[in-house]
């Protein structure tokens, strides 16, 4: 079924319209070019297509287009000109926490996700936080490790 | 701690964290030909018809009649075809190709496809093997005469099984004749070897083929040798694109179930003890190679070399096989045959002291090799064995004797744990002489008149950092910023050829070379002039050299080593196992960045606590991967672990780059024999000698041990 729908995206007022079941992912990547959101495995398993849908973290392969009618979507290209990307990024760059990249936008996402709601995680909950994120380089604990940084340095902004 | 061991923020970081690194399934979609692979459904058939569908305008299929080349895919050997021609070998295997505009539209052409078959009887069991690829034989001193004089002669079975890579980012290429030339872009780790199959199946003189690696989500050996068949397809259809760009980008589940995985193996062991050394091993390994050969010799000759372990064994006699299924063939993964067989000899060396009533690591040491003894294949270990100190970094980590002894009491609980220890090397390198025989590398250092300096090599940062650290060492010779390196994704119209990126070389051989490079660069530096400098490859003077005709000589110019403690948890209701802690040990030489370093043992000991324990992978009886997805071929999590501890013991390697040696596939090796141990001693079971351990088979194992059976080795 054809829908026509008016969302938010990256902070944009936007018009869509097409098939309902059309899933979030593939109209990022192929109608907006947002490749920063991955597709890893397109069942909602991997987290590496990972978008904010009104601040929650949701797989956008498993979110049909029908659903966005008043929706506000946050993709990596959108938030990383936030202060708040800023600080992630220093605290993931300085403990070399990216490898091959691939789960990075999903992760990030997720670790915005997690610091919105618990601006002061235990590792436990950090790790909690991640746990939908698959990452097959790094063994998490450097990525876990920044984003306990970056709720130390970015005091104030979650 | 070196100097340049001091980290860096990565070459790579900025792109890949903001979402804008550029992925080969990242180009435009629009405007391209898409492909659909017509599989083989049987694991072994003869092809008695294709009957394409009519196909609409701007489609056109693509199989074997359409190869301008030959019809073999180069990796070791050549048996691999491009498309199958008159028979399929393995469920997957590949008939043919769909292209045309719509991705959808190929995908149903693909499947409208008609193809009768002949069903052929198939092998899915290497047990039912009856074709040997490969059959290896070394050795050394008098094994019968050792038998015939030891105290004790201790015999066991051990199995592991597939493991798949399961890199974020699926294989995906795309491949376009532009000016005449075809250019191939893709998630690769080693572009020349896709050049050089490029050119076979197309018969394209090479300086007609221009292979390019785009940002590489993860290879971990999975992108080793399959680019070069998928390269070799895509090749061929493009030349019928007449121009097109043609895009194949893989699904998980069309890359889970027929790219290349972990060899699943079979090892008998053979030990004679007399007066607490082991004085002699028969080892007989067995890997199944799927349906072709593909990499399995070299993965074979590795995973045979490291079987006797880190041990000396005066009397030594090695058979290895690798045996033809009609499976998908397996190939490259991290440790490349070794884990196979260090989990096999750890926990044999486990289980011959725990029948001697010894300490299991006492009874390792003991029988430790050191500097100066000869390795399994009489070449030498010519730099120190760093075990000893390694391994007491461990026990004051992991506080394993008071664990170890606390756990050995008997556990009636419902909630039981357990600790192990592993000791292992991984040989920095290729095996034997290859690096000066085949890959004869060759590095180049371009500086631009405005004293910027750009490396070239062949070498793929798919991750593992090595964009970065090769920056690093050519600053630092030249004394330049950091910044005033470039160095982009390797283009092979651009780079010479440094050799592939695997067997854990880059950094110590091409490292290495670009130092040289990069001294030279400064001698001969003019300011404001663009200058090149090349350097080749020279090899060790020092080693034995390796025959493998006999397996005599120095197959490794020298080893990183390892040393792990797992400790795990059952909750023996569920069977479910919990990792407690791990702790680790790795030499790596110098740390050319040290976050990089801890990140790849880090990230290596998590794939082989998965290996050990949560990643199954099945064939059904028509020989169908039965888990094709994450959903049912799982990976660990972050909460599936906790922090992982990982120390560095820095024993320097004069040939290597400031002393730094090979490092990526060390962590995963040894991980796999700790996880079982630490599984025996909860459990309070010996012989739990295969890998995966799943929850179904620890509660077998839990209901076996409460009648006081000793199960041995169950499959």
């Amino acid at each position: 079924m054809r829908c026509e729908i008016e969302f938010t995206l990256n902070g944009a007022t936007t018009q869509w319209a097409g098939e309902a079941g059309r899933k979030l992912l593939d109209v990022l990547r192929d109608e907006f070019a947002l490749v920063g959101v991955k597709c890893g495995c397109r069942e909602g398993e991997c987290g590496a297509c990972s978008v904010l849908m009104d601040g929650v973290l949701v797989n956008s392969c498993l979110v049909a287009m029908g659903r966005l009618q008043g929706c506000e979507v946050l993709t990596i290209e959108g938030y990383r000109l936030t202060e708040r990307f800023k600080v992630l990024d220093r605290a993931l760059a300085n403990r070399s926490a990216v490898q091959c990249g691939y789960c990075i936008p999903g992760m990030v996402l997720a670790a915005e996700a997690l610091l919105a709601a618990c601006p002061r995680p235990s590792d436990a909950e950090v790790r909690r936080g991640l746990s939908g994120n698959l990452c097959r380089c790094t063994g998490y604990n450097a990525i876990a490790g920044a984003i306990l940084d970056a709720s130390k340095e970015g005091e104030g902004l979650w | 701690m070196h100097k340049i061991s001091t980290s860096v923020i990565k070459k790579d970081h900025a792109a890949k964290m903001g979402g804008s690194a550029y992925y080969v399934g990242d180009y435009p979609s629009k405007g391209v030909l898409h492909s659909s692979f017509i599989r083989s459904p049987h694991a072994h058939a003869r092809i008695r018809k294709v009957h394409y569908p009519a196909l609409p305008p701007g489609y056109f299929s693509v199989d074997y009649r359409d190869i301008t080349g030959e019809n073999s895919v180069h990796v070791v050997l050549d048996d691999l075809p491009v498309f199958a021609q008159e028979e399929v070998f393995y469920i997957g295997d590949a008939i043919g190709m769909i292209v045309g505009p719509d991705a959808e539209t190929t995908a149903e052409l693909a499947a409208a496809c008609e193809v009768s078959y002949e069903e052929l009887p198939a092998i899915l069991d290497i047990n039912d093997a009856e074709t040997a690829f490969f059959d290896y034989h070394y050795g050394r001193g008098d094994t019968e005469r050792a038998f015939s004089e030891a105290d004790h002669v201790f015999e066991e079975d051990f199995e592991t099984g597939y493991q798949e890579q399961a890199y974020l980012e699926p294989q995906g290429m795309i491949a376009q004749v532009e000016n005449d030339v075809l250019t191939v872009r893709g998630s690769l780790q080693c572009p020349y070897y896709v050049h050089r199959a490029t050119a076979k199946a197309t018969g394209l003189p090479t300086e007609r083929i221009r292979i390019v690696q785009e940002v590489t989500g993860g290879g971990f050996g999975g992108k080793e040798a399959y680019p070069s068949l998928l390269a070799a397809q895509l090749g061929v259809a493009a030349l019928k694109a007449k121009g097109q760009a043609v895009r194949c980008i893989f699904g998980r589940r069309e890359d889970m179930e027929f790219t290349s995985k972990r060899h699943p193996s079979r090892c008998h062991y053979r030990v004679a003890v007399k007066e607490g050394r082991v004085t002699a091993m028969e080892i007989d390994v067995r890997f199944n190679s799927g349906a072709f050969t593909t990499l399995s010799p070299v993965v074979l000759q590795r995973g045979i070399i490291a079987s006797p372990g880190v041990y000396n064994v005066e009397n030594l006699q090695v058979r290895g096989r690798a045996l033809r299924t009609h499976t998908v063939p397996n190939g490259a993964y991290r440790g490349f045959g070794a884990p196979q067989t260090f989990f096999a000899v750890e926990l044999m060396m486990d289980h011959i002291a725990a029948s001697l009533g010894q300490d299991p690591l006492e009874f390792k040491r003991a029988n430790l090799a050191k500097q100066g003894d000869a390795t399994s294949t009489s070449g030498r270990y010519h730099f120190p064995v760093p075990l000893p100190e390694m391994i007491e970094r461990v026990l004051a980590a992991s506080d394993y004797a008071n664990k170890r002894a606390a756990y050995a009491a008997p556990q009636d609980s419902l909630y039981r744990k357990g600790i192990g220890l592993s000791l292992w090397f991984h040989g920095a390198g290729f095996t034997g002489a290859g690096e000066r025989d085949l890959i004869k590398a060759v590095v180049a250092l371009e500086k631009n008149a405005a004293g910027q300096v750009e490396i070239l090599t062949a070498n793929t940062d798919m991750g593992q950092g090595v964009k970065t650290t090769f920056s690093k060492i050519v600053a630092h010779e030249l004394g330049i910023p950091y910044e005033d390196i470039i160095i982009h994704n390797p283009d092979t119209s651009r780079v010479p050829d440094s050799g592939p990126t695997a067997a854990s070389r880059s950094l110590m051989v091409v490292g290495e070379l670009l130092r040289r490079a990069a001294i030279r660069l400064k001698e001969e530096w003019c300011e404001g002039q663009p200058q090149r400098i090349e350097e080749h490859y020279t090899h060790p003077d020092y080693l034995v050299p390796f025959n493998l005709e006999t397996f005599s000589g120095d197959a490794y110019p020298t080893f990183a080593w390892g040393v792990g403690v797992v400790e795990l948890g059952f909750d023996t209701l569920t069977g479910a196992n919990e990792v407690l802690g791990s702790w680790s040990c790795f030499d790596i030489g110098t740390l050319a960045d040290e976050a990089i370093a801890v990140g790849q043992m880090e990230g290596g000991v998590l794939q082989g606590l998965g290996y050990s324990s949560m990643e199954q992978m099945a064939i059904d009886g028509r020989g169908r991967i039965r888990n094709n997805s994450y959903s049912d071929y799982l990976i660990p999590t972050s909460v599936d672990v906790p922090q992982l501890e990982v120390q560095m013991h820095v024993c320097e390697y004069p040939g290597g780059p400031y002393g730094a040696k090979g490092a990526g596939e060390l962590p995963l090796v040894g991980i796999p024999a700790a996880f079982i141990a630490a599984a025996e001693q909860a459990l309070g079971v010996r012989g739990i000698n295969h890998i995966p351990l799943t929850a179904e088979e620890t509660l077998d194992y839990l209901s076996g041990s409460q009648h006081g059976k000793d199960k041995e080795s169950v499959r």
